[in-house]
């Protein structure tokens, strides 16, 4: 028999019969509720640069807070977060700062990538966040490899991946949830079922539309959780990563959420969906209802909450206009980290063109 | 010195990178109990144990990917993808992800790891276990790719692969992995990546080439001097990225004749690159045109494969066609 969808709040903010809330603080409780505002006007803000001409292009993952930054928080600094390009909430999760972020979205001369990579394909070590990737499901083979290290090491770390349902359509899903059930690797699969690869709806994608059941093929376990809830999503992963931690082996958790908005900023949803799905799911939002559960629990306040809405407005003005006065990388970064030195070639090719530049 | 064909030197090598270094681990398919459908590994997982030798379920997609995730938390992972023939599952993982980690991420992460594989024709092997397929690598932008030819190259190549700091593409002359032997130091050296080695000094030509086709080359060399009274150099490139170009333009300006020799199809194969170059830099020191000889541009063949390789007949005409022009 299929289990249940794993539930704590329900879409009024109510906890749900007989669930058992996460042990965690009141502090705690606010700073995921912080996260995931934060993320969402962060979203709404470079949505509307890109529609300015001022940056050119945006991944948003509004409605899919929860499951993002609840499974991202669920995890301790050493385990490994490798994303695909919608979960910057995971990152500032972790403490990625939103300074770093925009000089990543901007390509300017204090992008930790030099300028190298599209809009929302940022990286950290010290944060153990992995470079992003656009090719979807590439990156699901590099958490099992650093799983399979941290056993190979005998050391706590667990990965945890992040990719959408269309993913789950990619060899590289199934042949790496094959390996992590061979070697039992401390890896989390975390899918996010936001119902659409871009203009495919899931029930295009695959015709095993309950995502979790995928697991079973696999021998390792699948466990579906309500992905707007963000203390279901905490909840799911703590559990998984402390069983992987334990040895006892992957799990492929099926966030059931929503793309609310487009794709990219490149994309334009009203060309293939109906907008009264997109509503049906409004009312399921992640955020509203948090936010409703916070203050029926007596430690959120709707003054509370409209001066955090002026603080991050303020902090996401001075950040961009900060940014927006850094110029671009120079001409030299171009050939550097190709290899770890600079090869002959690629010296011949940089002075070649910084002679042309120089004219 | 011990004498060693190019299968014990490889297994030689990890031998000595894995006792000197923690973090190596070797894995693929067959890699672990058996060591290896040609027992390149043989006797690791017995050494080493199965956390660091072992065997992986069949997927080279999940072979490379893994083996970057595990490059970026620690290790340097040497991992055997069977047949190079069989690579292309894993082009995605190499070209986009492997090549790429610290490029995209500003070196904030980087793939320290070793992708060995057998490459080459001439063992009847078909389509499926004879290609060449170097150039594909070469031509992507954050690889290096080195090809040795001999059991001393083989051992101190890849223990410098091993121990580089990039994603190193290892092609292994599957066709002489037992026939080539020669004389191996114990214990630990290594060969510079990039360096090539002028196998033999001539005056009237120059070959350039590199893996199993060093030995068509000096075979047919060896007959065609005596034959003909002419003196050719022999260059064996090793490192095919970053590549010794000069060690070949001095060479070429000492012979002005140059002949590039590889078993992979002619067009936009790695003579290409060379040629190119070579009239780029050096045009004027030029006695003839860069002519190549390669394999065909046909998929690889099997009954007729000696007539797709470059063989000594090929080799005598071109050096001839260089030497009268």
């Amino acid at each position: 028999m299929r289990e249940q969808v794993q539930r704590i709040i329900d879409e009024n903010g109510k906890v749900i019969d007989g669930a058992q809330l996460p042990d965690l603080s009141e502090d705690d409780l606010i700073r995921l509720y912080r996260l995931m505002l934060f993320n969402r006007r962060v979203d709404e803000r470079m949505t509307k640069l890109q529609r300015q001409g001022r940056i050119g292009f945006y991944v948003g993952s509004t409605g899919e807070e929860a499951s993002i930054i609840g499974s991202a928080f669920a995890l301790e600094p050493e385990d490994w977060i490798v994303p695909c390009y919608r979960e910057v909430g995971a990152a500032f999760a972790r403490g990625y700062g939103l300074f770093d972020f925009l000089c990543q979205i901007y390509g300017n001369t204090q992008d930790v990538i030099k300028g190298r990579q599209m809009p929302c394909h940022w990286a950290s070590r010290e944060l153990r966040l992995a470079s992003v990737s656009s090719p979807v499901g590439t990156q699901i083979p590099h958490a099992l490899g650093m799983a399979m290290a941290a056993s190979i090491k005998g050391t706590q770390e667990v990965a945890l991946t992040f990719f959408g349902d269309g993913a789950t359509s990619t060899g590289d899903f199934h042949v790496s949830c094959n390996f992590a059930g061979v070697f039992k690797a401390p890896v989390i699969f975390l899918c996010r079922n936001n119902h659409w690869a871009i203009s495919v709806p899931v029930g295009a994608q695959t015709a095993q539309q309950d995502l979790a059941e995928k697991a079973k093929a696999y021998a390792i376990d699948g466990v579906r959780v309500d992905g707007n809830d963000v203390l279901a999503m905490y909840a799911a992963t703590r559990q998984a990563a402390e069983k992987a931690r334990r040895g006892e082996g992957p799990t492929l958790i099926e966030a059931q959420t929503y793309r609310q908005g487009a794709h990219t900023t490149s994309d334009d949803p009203r060309a293939y969906r109906d907008d009264a799905e997109v509503d049906q799911w409004l009312e399921k939002d992640p955020i509203c209802r948090f936010r409703t559960f916070l203050i029926e629990r007596g430690v959120w306040s709707e003054e509370q909450d409209s001066a955090l809405e002026e603080e991050f407005q303020e902090e996401i003005r001075a950040a961009i206009e900060e940014v927006e006065k850094i110029g671009p990388p120079d001409l030299d970064t171009l050939f550097e980290d190709v290899l770890d030195e600079v090869p002959w070639h690629l010296e011949e090719q940089r002075d070649e063109l910084k002679s042309l530049s120089d004219q | 010195m011990p004498k060693m064909n190019i299968i014990q030197a490889i297994n030689d090598a990890l031998r000595v990178e894995m006792r000197r270094d923690d973090r190596v681990v070797v894995f693929g398919e067959d890699v672990g109990k058996f060591g290896g459908v040609f027992r390149a590994t043989q006797g690791l997982q017995d050494e080493f144990g199965t956390k660091r030798s072992f065997d992986t379920p069949l997927s080279e997609t999940a072979i490379v990917g893994a083996a970057i995730g595990m490059a970026i938390n620690g290790l340097i992972p040497v991992s055997e993808i069977q047949f190079a023939d069989f690579i292309y599952p894993a082009f995605d993982q190499i070209v986009n992800e492997a090549a790429k980690m610290r490029y995209r991420s500003g070196a904030e992460l980087s793939c320290p790891m070793v992708i060995r594989t057998p490459y080459g024709g001439g063992i009847r092997g078909g389509h499926y276990h004879s290609q060449s397929p170097e150039a594909l690598f070469v031509h992507t932008p954050g690889l290096k790719v080195v090809i040795p030819s001999t059991p001393y190259d083989a051992k101190g190549l890849l223990i410098s692969a091993i121990r580089d700091p990039n994603p190193v593409i290892f092609l292994e002359p599957k066709r002489v992995y037992r026939a080539a032997r020669g004389e191996v130091p114990n214990g630990d050296y290594q060969i510079p990546l990039g360096e090539a080695k002028v196998l033999v000094e001539g005056e009237d030509a120059t070959i350039v080439t590199y893996g199993a086709m060093v030995h068509t080359v000096m075979d047919a060399v060896d007959k065609i001097s005596a034959s003909d009274g002419i003196t050719v150099e022999v260059i064996d490139l090793r490192t095919l990225l970053p590549w010794d170009v000069e060690t070949v333009l001095s060479s070429v300006e000492k012979t002005g004749r140059v002949a590039i020799v590889h078993e992979a199809p002619r067009t936009c194969g790695y003579g290409a690159e060379i040629a190119a170059t070579i009239a780029e830099k050096s045009l004027l020191n030029l006695q003839a045109p860069v002519l190549r000889v390669a394999g065909l541009d046909t998929p690889f063949p099997y009954t007729l494969e000696h007539e797709y390789l470059p063989n000594e007949k090929r080799i005598r005409k071109v050096l001839n066609d260089l030497i009268n022009y």
